[in-house]
């Protein structure tokens, strides 16, 4: 319970120095971390001693810290996130870690997913994917109150357990394909369980899924990978819901 | 269509497709087989397998059958090199072992190792059968009908080689493996599936599997140690 | 001096919303595809007004830092959205919530601000339903409420423990869908390091590409600053690594008034600092004190031992423990407001009571809830919270009482903005956290979000048509125009001195010292020479900073270490002026508390006498000091009373 020291830890990270360069892993040793610190919290403190020495500090994302912006990424010790589980990299702890012990650190490895610097790479394929149709088509104003269409319980329970998805790639980066389909079906998913987005359900799910496609994401082999490493444990049940909107569209042509 | 067969969801819905089919035809080809265990003369198996030759409803159903496993094997090949091209760069460290089960990650290897043993299954007996011929088929006749002795073919083969009795059971308990993940994934595919089906599924596919890896595994055991 | 002239409309309270609406000028659809409008942040007011501008038919141009305009900080709000739709049936009205957020922020606020906030309340929650908002619902389908701290009513509408992030993902979708038309232009990863003005008017921004380094200038006809608050001064505080005030800072400096800097609310209850290695402090929901009891041992020895390790908080006897909120405020107990509970906790820790390793931490405990209501209906209500504190401290909050401690949390003040939410510069706006404008000296939970989506959605999108129906004629602002190359030029100056000078010591290392001093000086209690000290020693540092900081890198290249110090620079100026504000009010209100300004026991006392106005600060130049306006808060319809809670 109380937090420890560790004493050494061997920290192997990928370096690269933009989109263009070669990468390669280097290896730094860090010493006396608490195991009540945060994983993001070792990286400054190692990025701080880097700069003393200087060397280049290493790029990662984070924003948040407290695992809801969808911003922190790192692949750790061959997982998303790390060591834990349904947790982001900005919630883990030292306290998964053993004295002495090399960690390594990756960025998201994807095609679509281009490395920016070191651990930072480019997502902004899922916001091209969302621009396709991750939306209800209505402007503001004009609307109905908001009571005057009853939603069950369920349903919101339902569509919020999909919403709460953060948008930061741990699927693609856990799945053996690079697939994008558990970000896709839960957004497809919150906004057909609700009447509001039931509309347009269909062109929904067929432009997403067109534009996944294009982006270079690899299909959905089932592996439910992507829902053991999501951290907030997005269930596949919405892929096989976002298979059936999908299909629904395509018989329909 | 052909743009909707590319597609991602496309792809996998022709691998879900044939996968069911191909379940349902494992089911029938397991009914069959069983027929050896339970009547050593023979007869039983014998009548059960002219039917299957000569009843239309089957001839029909043979092409097909040979087109569901082509599209399956080849679609699979096309759809694992499509994902493969999706990660460029690789992992250097990967603990999948941690989030998904090793039949889900493999299931190309195993349908690979399935194809061997499906290729040496048809050269000991399709093959035979329909094309070279063997000794061992000399017409009989069976409750009035001329028919070939395929019992003799494929009881000869397990009485008399234990290698491959094992190489059956393996291909049997390969073919399991495959299908506890390919069963409730070939629902999930095609939209049958929700947070509660899922482990209903699951349960299912893991029963089916078993009857089918047992189901085959019986026959050879039942050679091995009868005779 | 600018003008400033608030322009808040004559007329009823009730009705100076819809006369004002009726009054001012609107822009023909053919005129409004020929104007531009910049918006900068993508937070809850950012991506509603990019999104509500664009459908309207305007080009608008967005940027923000992160790398999606979804992980703007509104994502990580919690608690719920307030609004006036007495859906409870328990007399709520837009009356109601107007008087409950005036008086809940202590009668610093504008009336007529805060009454069109409530007006426009209820359109925002039908808004939000109609994007596909997944708010909760009672079984028979209709929408939930949830009461919050402060009020008498159940106004509160939620998704879970994650309203913000619903709510932002919301106003995301309705931009995605205008970046897919067309009509927004996305910048993301564009940090904006200067405001253009032509001709006393807001022309455009100076923005850098994060990835490339690049200086880029952007043209428009008006630009909206939603850039959220500058809580970050203090290092550690509940905002995200990146919140800054850099974008705030530059409209100060290019002539917008900054008002009321020193209102920083400090929420009480967040897991405390561990260690010196910490980077940021995580909120626990302020839902948590409905069902927890706060204490600290009576015995010094038991805090004593307690910080030693030697005994564990269950060791202590019910007859030793000192539930202080409800003994100091027996009527409210443990669900005062923000400021109070905040206060109250220093207080105890400083008279050395503290239960932590550090002192600086009280309990919150669960144990009389889980005895009166099972462990079942505690895990329903605080489950995700609970787990959420178990991963952070490794420590099962179901047995052991939770430790918490205030930490900085919103910024209250901000850009002063006149009622059409224009800054003292025309053309340039301030919506949402970066403006001033509603919460007066505290703002009560769950009207963060209120405000920043009233802004976006409603408000803007008809008052900037008043101005731009002034420029129909204005031609596409020319980013080649000497402005532009003016302000270019000094952008990449300022980068350049700051990346050459190459000291000794990291970002980092000054961020921490500027926070130490803005916490223990300007943080939850201030004194005169506190605040004084605080100047000079924040001057102090920030010359050392300016000649003895390292950034390492590349200029041209994604530099977070280079991000870093810019921003940095900037929160030396603003911790500067959040001092001398609090140093000029010397009085105690909302989350400003003055030590020369207390009751008798010892509570906060305001002075309406003397401070009931907005300080309005204007920039003068480098090194010189600021000027004070005062803007008087005029009330013509609610009576200031001292706030008790005992």
């Amino acid at each position: 319970m109380a937090d420890k020291i560790l004493k050494k830890l061997n920290i192997e990270v990928w370096r690269q120095n933009n989109a263009k360069s070669k990468g390669k892993f280097e290896t730094y040793t860090i010493e006396n971390i608490s195991t009540g610190t945060s994983f993001l919290e070792m990286l400054d403190i190692l990025n701080n001693d880097l700069i003393e020495k200087g060397i280049d500090p290493i790029a990662f994302d984070h924003d948040c810290r407290e695992g809801i912006c969808g911003t922190c990424s790192l692949y750790i010790n061959g997982r998303p996130h790390g060591p834990d589980s349904a947790v982001t990299t900005c919630q883990l702890h030292m306290r998964k870690f053993k004295e002495g012990e090399t960690i390594t650190i990756e960025p998201w490895r994807a095609k679509a997913f281009p490395v920016i610097k070191d651990l930072v790479v480019n997502r902004s394929a899922f916001e091209q994917i969302l621009q396709a149709g991750g939306f209800v088509s209505v402007n503001t104003g004009g609307v109905p109150d908001g009571n005057a269409i009853l939603i069950s319980h369920e349903d919101a329970e339902e569509a919020m357990d999909a919403a709460s998805c953060i948008g930061c790639g741990a699927c693609v980066a856990a799945c053996k394909n690079s697939s994008a389909m558990l970000f896709v079906s839960a957004k497809v998913s919150h906004l057909a369980k609700l009447p509001q987005g039931r509309v347009e359900a269909k062109r929904r799910a067929r432009n997403m899924v067109a534009k996944m496609d294009e982006l270079g994401f690899g299909g959905c082999t089932n592996t439910q990978a992507c829902e053991a490493e999501c951290p907030k444990s997005i269930s596949i049940s919405n892929i096989a819901r976002l298979n059936r909107e999908y299909l629904a569209a395509r018989f329909s042509e | 269509m052909s743009k909707f067969l590319y597609a991602s969801i496309g792809r996998k819905f022709l691998m879900s497709v044939t996968g069911i089919f191909l379940l349902l035809f494992i089911l029938v080809h397991l009914t069959l087989n069983l027929l050896l265990v339970f009547d050593d003369s023979g007869a039983l198996y014998n009548q059960g397998a002219h039917f299957m030759v000569t009843n239309p409803a089957i001839k029909v159903m043979e092409p097909i059958l040979a087109l569901g496993f082509l599209i399956h094997i080849l679609w699979s090949l096309f759809i694992t090199w499509q994902n493969w091209r999706a990660r460029p760069v690789r992992y250097k460290k990967q603990d999948l072992a941690a989030a998904s089960s090793w039949a889900s990650r493999n299931m190309l290897i195993l349908g690979s190792l399935i194809l061997v043993f499906l290729v040496i299954h048809l050269a000991n007996f399709f093959w035979k059968i329909k094309v070279s011929g063997s000794p061992l088929l000399e017409e009989e006749i069976v409750a009035g009908s001329n028919m070939h002795n395929t019992y003799a073919l494929v009881s000869t083969l397990f009485k008399e080689s234990l290698p491959f009795c094992l190489l059956y059971i393996l291909g049997a308990c390969l073919l399991g493996l495959h299908i506890t993940h390919g069963f409730w994934s070939a629902f999930q595919t095609i939209g049958f599936n929700n947070k509660n089906w899922l482990k209903r599924l699951k349960r299912v596919a893991w029963v089916y599997a078993i009857v089918v890896a047992a189901g085959f595994s019986v026959i050879p055991l039942y050679f091995i140690f009868k005779f | 001096m600018q003008n400033l002239d608030s322009k808040i409309p004559a007329g009823p309270l009730a009705e100076k919303w819809s006369r004002h609406k009726a009054a001012i000028r609107v822009v023909s659809p053919a005129n409004k595809r020929k104007l531009e409008i910049i918006v900068v942040g993508t937070g809850l007011g950012g991506a509603s007004a990019a999104a509500s501008l664009a459908e309207l038919g305007y080009n608008v141009k967005a940027f923000c830092y992160q790398d999606s305009p979804r992980r703007a900080h509104s994502i990580a709000a919690q608690g719920g959205i307030n609004a006036a739709k007495n859906y409870q049936n328990d007399n709520d009205s837009i009356y109601r919530l107007f008087y409950d957020t005036v008086k809940g922020g202590d009668y610093r606020a504008r009336e007529a601000n805060v009454y069109r906030l409530a007006e426009v309340s209820p359109n925002i929650i039908d808004q939000c339903v109609a994007q596909g908002v997944p708010f909760a619902r009672e079984y028979g389908g209709l929408l939930d409420n949830r009461s919050f701290g402060g009020v008498l009513v159940s106004r509160t509408f939620y998704a879970r423990g994650q309203t913000g992030q619903q709510l932002l993902l919301g106003a995301y979708q309705a931009l995605n869908r205008q970046i897919a038309k067309g009509n927004v232009k996305m910048y993301t990863r564009h940090e904006m390091l200067d405001v253009v003005i032509i001709d006393g008017k807001a022309r455009g921004i100076i923005a850098r590409d994060m990835i490339t380094g690049q200086i880029k200038r952007f043209g428009a006809h008006a630009v909206v600053v939603a850039t959220g608050g500058y809580g970050n001064v203090f290092f550690l505080s509940t905002n995200a690594m990146g919140s800054n005030g850099s974008a705030a800072w530059q409209c100060y400096k290019k002539g917008a008034m900054f008002a009321n800097p020193c209102f920083v609310q400090i929420h009480p209850t967040c897991i405390p600092v561990h260690g010196d290695q910490q980077s940021k402090l995580t909120l626990m929901s302020e839902s948590l004190r409905n069902d927890g009891r706060v204490w600290v041992p009576k015995k010094i020895e038991d805090a004593q031992k307690l910080r030693e390790g030697k005994i564990g908080p269950n060791d202590i006897a019910e007859e030793d423990r000192d539930f202080y909120l409800e003994r100091r405020y027996p009527s409210y107990g443990n669900l005062v407001p923000r400021d109070v509970a905040s206060r109250a906790a220093k207080e105890r820790c400083d008279a050395g009571y503290g239960v932590n390793s550090e002192g600086k931490a009280v309990y919150l405990d669960f144990k009389y809830a889980i005895d009166r209501l099972g462990r079942n209906v505690i895990e329903e209500r605080y489950g995700n919270l609970f787990q959420m504190y178990e991963k952070i401290t490794d420590q099962d909050p179901y047995k052991v009482p939770m430790q918490i401690y205030p930490a900085i949390h919103y910024t209250m003040g901000g850009i002063w903005v006149d009622y059409n939410l224009m800054t003292t510069v025309p053309g340039l706006y301030s919506i949402g956290e970066a403006n001033f404008s509603d919460h007066g000296a505290n703002r009560l939970g769950a009207s963060a979000l209120m405000q920043g989506l009233a802004d976006g959605y409603f408000i803007l999108p008809y008052t900037i048509g008043d101005y731009l129906a002034g420029e129909i004629m204005t031609p596409k602002t020319d980013i080649n125009a000497p402005e532009f190359v003016e302000a270019e030029k000094n952008v990449t100056q300022r980068i350049e001195k700051l990346f050459h000078i190459k000291g000794a010591k990291t970002v980092d290392y000054y961020h921490k010292k500027l926070g130490n001093i803005m916490w223990n000086f300007v943080g939850m209690s201030r004194n005169e020479k506190g605040l004084k000290q605080a100047i000079a020693k924040i001057r102090e540092l920030r010359d050392e900073f300016w000649k003895n900081v390292k950034v390492p890198g590349e200029l041209n290249n994604l530099n977070p270490e280079l991000e870093k110090a810019g921003r940095l620079a900037d929160f030396f100026d603003i911790g500067e002026l959040i001092a001398l504000d609090a140093l000029d009010r010397n009085e105690s209100c909302g989350g400003h508390f003055r030590e020369e300004s207390v009751t008798e026991d010892g509570e906060a006392l305001r002075n309406d006498e003397k401070y009931t106005y907005v300080s309005v600060w204007e920039h003068q130049g480098e090194g010189k000091e600021p000027v004070l306006h005062k803007e008087p808060l005029i009330y013509e319809n609610i009576k200031l009373s001292q706030r008790s809670y005992k």
